[in-house]
C-alpha cells in the first residue's frame, strides 16, 4: 500500500550499491536512505531492499532489529536524543531528559524511545554521542546541542514539531 | 610549562579555517601525497632493494607511530602483517566509529579538517597497494559523513583520488559508509562484518585476523582516523624526524579528550609522554583543575573501558636510565606521564586517549552503574559470558543503586567480571569487565557500605516498596 520509491532515490541507491564489490554491503546505506525518506523502515522497505540486493528479507530484517538507529515504527518529526552515558550523566543529562518528558507529557520513568501522540516529538536516551567535553549533550535530528540547558530544551520544544 | 603541541589540529581551530579543499591546499595540503608518490626506491646495505612503497611503509614503521584507536599497536607493524602474496585485493578501512565513552577527538578532525584524513588515507592506500578503501563513520555523525563525501568529491575532481592519482598510474577509490548506532561496530572485525552488510558480530581470531582474512575474506588494514592523519605528518617530516616528537616508544602527538569534573573540559593535542595526567587535569593550559572546593576522587584514563585510577595511588614504573640500565621509580598518580607504556605499567591503559575525571562529590556505585548499563546495552550477544555477564552486572548495580543491595555484591560483581574476561570472542569482554573489577577493588568500601545499609534497612522493614528484587 502506497510503498513506492521515487525514481531519483532508486537511481541514487543503485549507484550506492556499485560502490561495493558485494552488493550486500550496501544494506545499511539503503536502510538509512529509506528511513530518511519514509520516517521508518517498514516491512515493505525490508523486502524491497532484500530484492534489490539479492538477499532474503530476514538478512535485512535482522539488521533493522539489531542496529539502534533503525526503527520499525514512525518516529516524531523532531527526534530528541539525550546522551545517557557517564560524562553527560555527571553533567545532569537525566534532568534534561526529564525536562523534555515532563513538558511533552511523556513518562520520565519509562525506558526506551517515546513519541508524543501528535507525532511531533520523540524523546529517548542514547549512549555516548562523542562530544563529552560539551556535556550534557543532546542531538536534535541531525544537530548537536552541547552544554544543553533547560532554556535550550525549551527552545527545541517551541521550534520543533 | 606544559603546553599543547598541535600537529593534527594545527589549523583546525584557526579563525577562518574551513573544511574545503581550497583552504586545505592553502595550508600545504596534499604536499605529503605528492612527496610520497615521488619517493625514490632505495638500496639497502645488505644489497636488497626497496620499492618506493616499501620505503614509505618502512618510514611509518620507523616513525614509531602507534594506533590511536585504543590498542596502541604499531601502525607500521600492522601494515607489515598484510598478506601481499595471496593475490587478493587489499582493503583499507578507516575506523571513524568513535563510540568509546569519553572520546571526542576524531569528531574534531572529521568536522574541521576532513581532507587531512583523506590525504592520509590516499597515502596509506598507495603505500599498501590498496585500490578501494572505506571510511566507516558512526551513524550519529550525519554532518561528518556529508563533509567527508564533499571532501572526497573535491579530491576526485582535483585528481588526488580516482583513476590515475596525480598521473602516477595508480587508481584509488574511497567511499563513506555509515554505521547505525552500535558501539560494537568500533571493534575492527565487528566493523568488517557490518561493512559487509551483516550484524556486527566480531570474528574469532585466529583465524580471522584482518591482515589476512578481513573484508570479503581479503587482507584488510583497519586504522583509526587519527592514526591515518599522522601518516601525512610521518611522510612530511620523515619517519626518523617524526620519532623525535613525543618520547621513546611513545612517539608523536595525540589528541586527548578530557571530560567530567574539570573546570575546562575539552580536547588537547600533546606530545605523547611529555605531559602528565596531573597537568592535563590541573594545568591552566589544559583542564584548569577541579571546581572550587572539590578534591580529586578518581580518574578513568583511557575511555570507559580502561581501569579506573584512584586519587593518591602510587605506581612503580620501569625506566631506562641514560646508561641504558632499567631502574624502577615510584610515581604518584598525577605524575604519570600520559603515554601508552606508563599507563599500562600503572595497570590500566591510555586506550582512546579519553580522560574522565571524578571529584569527591561522586558516588562510585552510581558511576559504575552508569558504565555497566552501557556495556549491558552494547554487548552483541554472541558469547554467553559477555551477553549474560554484562547484563547481570548491570542488574546487580541497578539493585545496589535503588535500595536493593547486599553486602556481598562487591564479591558477586567481581566474580561475574572475572568469568567474562579472557572467555570471549572479542575484547569487549574485557572492556565490560575491567571497569567493574577496578571500581570494586579500589572503592570496595563504598560498594560494601551501600549493600550493608540496604540489608539493614530491609531487616528493619524500612526498604522502600518496589525496590527489592
Ligand atoms: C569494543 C571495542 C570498541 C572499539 N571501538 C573503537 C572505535 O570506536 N574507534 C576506533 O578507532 N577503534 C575502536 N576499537 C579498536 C579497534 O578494534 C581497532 O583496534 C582500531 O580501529 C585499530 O586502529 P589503530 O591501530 O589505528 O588504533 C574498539 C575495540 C573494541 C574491542
Ligand atoms: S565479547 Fe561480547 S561483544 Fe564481543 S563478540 Fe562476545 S558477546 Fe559480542
Ligand atoms: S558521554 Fe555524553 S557525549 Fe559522551
Amino acid at each position: 500500500m502506497g510503498f513506492s520509491i521515487p525514481a531519483g532515490l532508486e537511481a541514487e541507491l543503485d549507484a550506492l550499491a556499485t560502490r561495493y564489490p558485494q552488493k550486500r554491503s550496501a544494506s545499511l546505506m539503503f536502510l538509512h536512505a529509506l528511513q530518511e525518506h519514509f520516517g521508518c523502515v517498514s516491512n515493505e522497505a525490508v523486502e524491497w531492499t532484500a530484492s534489490k540486493l539479492g538477499l532474503q528479507p530476514i538478512n535485512v530484517l535482522e539488521l533493522v532489529t539489531f542496529y539502534p538507529m533503525f526503527r520499525q515504527e514512525k518516529l516524531g518529526r523532531t527526534q530528541v536524543k539525550v546522551c545517557r552515558t557517564l560524562s553527560c550523566a555527571m553533567a545532569g543529562s537525566a534532568e534534561i531528559r526529564s525536562h523534555f518528558c515532563t513538558k511533552l507529557g511523556l513518562d520520565a520513568h519509562r525506558h526506551g524511545a517515546q513519541t508524543t501522540p501528535d507525532g511531533k516529538f520523540t524523546v529517548e536516551f542514547v549512549e555516548c554521542l562523542a562530544d563529552c567535553g560539551n556535556a550534557p549533550v543532546v542531538m536534535v535530528n541531525d544537530d548537536l546541542i552541547g552544554k544543553c540547558s533547560a532554556a535550550d530544551c525549551d527552545r527545541v520544544l517551541s521550534k520543533g514539531g | 610549562m606544559p603546553q599543547e603541541y598541535r600537529l593534527i589540529l594545527k589549523h583546525a581551530d584557526q579563525p577562518g579555517y574551513t573544511p574545503d579543499l581550497a583552504c586545505y591546499l592553502r595550508h600545504g595540503g596534499y604536499e605529503s601525497l605528492k612527496k610520497a608518490l615521488a619517493t625514490p626506491g632505495r638500496d639497502l646495505p645488505d644489497g636488497k632493494k626497496q620499492t618506493p612503497r616499501e620505503v614509505v611503509r618502512d618510514d611509518v614503521l620507523k616513525s614509531g607511530l602507534r594506533g590511536r584507536g585504543g590498542a596502541g599497536f604499531s601502525a607500521g607493524l600492522k601494515w607489515s602483517f598484510v598478506d601481499r602474496r595471496g593475490g587478493k585485493p587489499i582493503y583499507l578501512v578507516c575506523n571513524a566509529d568513535e563510540s568509546e565513552p569519553g572520546t571526542f577527538k576524531d569528531r574534531q578532525i572529521l568536522h574541521k579538517d576532513p581532507h587531512q584524513l583523506v590525504e592520509g588515507m590516499i597515502i596509506s592506500c598507495w603505500a599498501n597497494d590498496v585500490k578501494l578503501a572505506y571510511i566507516y563513520i558512526r551513524g550519529e555523525m550525519p554532518h561528518g559523513a556529508r563533509l567527508l563525501n564533499k571532501a572526497l568529491e573535491e579530491a576526485r575532481a582535483a585528481g588526488f583520488l580516482g583513476k590515475n592519482v596525480l598521473g602516477s598510474g595508480h587508481d584509488i577509490e574511497i567511499h563513506v559508509h555509515r554505521g547505525a548506532g552500535a558501539y560494537i561496530c568500533g571493534e575492527e572485525t565487528g566493523l568488517i562484518e557490518s561493512l559487509e552488510g551483516k550484524r556486527p558480530y566480531p570474528r574469532i581470531k585466529p583465524p580471522y585476523f584482518p591482515a589476512v582474512l578481513g573484508l570479503y575474506m581479503s587482507p584488510t588494514i583497519v586504522n583509526n582516523v587519527e592514526t591515518l592523519c599522522h601518516v601525512v605528518h610521518v611522510v612530511r617530516l620523515g619517519g626518523a624526524e617524526y620519532a623525535k616528537l613525543g618520547t621513546p616508544n611513545n612517539t608523536g602527538t595525540r589528541i586527548v579528550s578530557l571530560s567530567g569534573d574539570v573546570t575546562k573540559p575539552g580536547y588537547f593535542e600533546v606530545e605523547v609522554g611529555k605531559v602528565t595526567l596531573g597537568e592535563l587535569i590541573n594545568d591552566p593550559a589544559f583542564g584548569g583543575g577541579l571546581k572550587t572546593g572539590r578534591s580529586l576522587k578518581a580518574i578513568i584514563p583511557g575511555g570507559s573501558s580502561s581501569k579506573v585510577l584512584k586519587a593518591g595511588e602510587k605506581f612503580k614504573l620501569r625506566r631506562k636510565g641514560a646508561d641504558g640500565q632499567m631502574t624502577q621509580v615510584e610515581v604518584d598518580l598525577l605524575d604519570l606521564p600520559y603515554d601508552f607504556d606508563s599507563l599500562q605499567q600503572a595497570g590500566t591503559m591510555s586506550g582512546s586517549g579519553a580522560i574522565i575525571v571524578m571529584d569527591d562529590t561522586r558516588d562510585m556505585v552510581d558511576t559504575l552503574a552508569n558504565l555497566s548499563e552501557f556495556y549491558a546495552h552494547e554487548s552483541c550477544g554472541q558469547c554467553t559470558p559477555c551477553r549474560e555477564g554484562a547484563l547481570w552486572m548491570s542488574k546487580a548495580l541497578h539493585r545496589l543503586t535503588t535500595g536493593g543491595g547486599r553486602s556481598a555484591d562487591a564479591d558477586y560483581l567481581r566474580d561475574i567480571a572475572q568469568n567474562i574476561q579472557g572467555r570471549t570472542i572479542c575484547a569487549f569482554g574485557e572492556a565490560a569487565a575491567w571497569p567493574v573489577l577496578s571500581f570494586v577493588k579500589k572503592f570496595r568500601d563504598e560498594f560494601t557500605a551501600r549493600g550493608q545499609a540496604d540489608e539493614a534497612a530491609r531487616a528493619k522493614g524500612l526498604a522502600k516498596p518496589g525496590t527489592h528484587h
